[in-house]
């Protein structure tokens, strides 16, 4: 059974593998369908007409799935590898033992936001940004440049303590926890996170930066931990809503999973704690 | 008195821009009324000349807009495109030096774009200016692509 566990945690021999099972991915060219998919679907989703991946109610069940598939082919190059995840109320800074060298590497310098060291810097030759929206083809971060500072564990623990998994209009106007999680209103948890890194995590093709996975692999355990402290509240809409992925409806671009199947995760993976 | 080319007036204007952000942000709202159309002569770059006729909050189309930011073109318009690829407008399209920006609107009213997609600000134009500040000189790539 994978566990997901903290990064913080992590040995150095785990870091290694994930590190290697990503470049892996990287040269195989499978890493960046899964960029140009999640780019595909942030352009798409609107607030006002059909929308899966953002900005409504399956925004976390698909990410559910998403990030299941690449954890998956992570374990077809590795099957020790589990994704990680990163607290981000926790390792707020930009001196976390994430942002090291042996790691995901540090921000990216001033002039260009390029990052300089670390297995994903350009000048490793492993990782170049080939789906991108400008001609840049080097990874860029300006962590903690254009962003207040990252959401704080009070703001988390207020964001979790929202009874309704959801409401009309299921968008970015929504009051509810999803969308109090995802940041389009309220404290701003999820978005902010990413304005925060920068570089290509603020842009749609965010994937690019390794990171994302490990930002959404810690929104994905801060749903699991909702659904603990809210054991009466369900995914909704359950039913006959236009435009949204209702519980039972399936979602693309797999067409063969419903959000009611992914609410479980522990049919998946498990975490640390 | 020398004559000055538009090229050098356009210069001009943008280095103005650039180091007058200060100008743009407090452009009073008169300034925004009938300069806001591409096709009028003698607005372009210049700060302040561009429309921001909408709050963002009110859900009526946005004024066009036509300025040089920090030596870039950018223009936004209403647009009857959309729907045909991946991406939706939201019926405004948006320009950096020509080449098309992928926008969308907000419920609220508020707008992003690909190059800045989990921070809303308040007009498309200021989606504009966000994605020249992201861009640092880089050329967008052909839209649908962004």
């Amino acid at each position: 059974m994978t566990v997901r566990k903290n990064q913080a945690t992590l040995t150095a021999d785990e870091k290694r593998r994930f590190v290697a099972a990503v470049l892996e991915l990287k040269h195989s060219g499978r890493y960046d369908d899964f960029v140009r998919t999640h780019n595909e679907f942030i352009m798409s989703d609107t607030d006002n007409g059909e929308r899966t991946g953002h900005r409504s109610p399956s925004f976390l069940p698909w990410h559910r799935k998403f990030l299941l598939d690449f954890e998956r082919a992570l374990q077809s190059v590795d099957a020790s590898v589990a994704l990680p995840y990163w607290d981000w109320s926790t390792d707020r800074t930009v001196r976390a033992s994430l942002w090291a060298p042996d790691f995901l590497g540090g921000t990216g310098r001033s002039f260009d936001g390029r990052v300089t060291d670390g297995p994903f810097a350009a000048s490793t030759g492993d990782w170049p940004i080939t789906v991108r929206v400008d001609g840049r083809t080097f990874l860029r971060r300006s962590l903690g440049r254009y962003a207040r500072a990252l959401p704080t564990r009070a703001e988390v623990d207020s964001v979790l303590a929202m009874t309704a998994y959801d409401m009309a209009p299921y968008n970015s106007a929504s009051d509810g926890f999803r969308n109090h999680l995802e940041g389009w209103r309220g404290v701003n948890l999820h978005n902010r996170v990413h304005v925060w890194v920068g570089g290509h995590m603020a842009t749609g093709v965010s994937p690019n930066d390794p990171v994302f996975w490990l930002h959404h692999a810690y929104v994905d355990k801060l749903w699991a931990q909702w659904q603990r402290r809210h054991p009466r509240s369900g995914y909704v809409p359950t039913g006959g809503t236009p435009d949204v992925v209702d519980l039972d409806e399936t979602m693309k671009p797999w067409n063969d999973v419903r959000p009611a199947d992914l609410l479980d995760h522990t049919g998946f993976y498990t975490f640390d704690t | 008195m020398p004559d000055i080319t538009r090229r050098r007036a356009l210069t001009a204007a943008a280095a103005l821009a650039a180091t007058a952000g200060a100008v743009t942000a407090v452009a009073p709202d008169a300034l925004a009324v009938t300069r806001s159309s591409p096709d009028t002569p003698g607005t372009r770059g210049l700060p302040g000349a561009s429309a921001a006729t909408t709050t963002g909050r009110e859900h009526t189309v946005p004024a066009a807009f036509d300025e040089v930011y920090r030596g870039r073109r950018i223009q936004g318009r209403p647009s009857s495109e959309g729907g045909h690829h991946h991406e939706h407008g939201g019926g405004y399209a948006v320009f950096v030096d020509g080449m098309q920006l992928h926008v969308m609107r907000n419920a609220d009213g508020t707008w992003i774009s690909v190059v800045s997609h989990y921070d809303p600000v308040a007009t498309p134009h200021d989606a504009a200016r966000a994605a020249v500040n992201e861009l640092q000189g880089a050329a967008l790539l052909p839209f649908p692509l962004n």
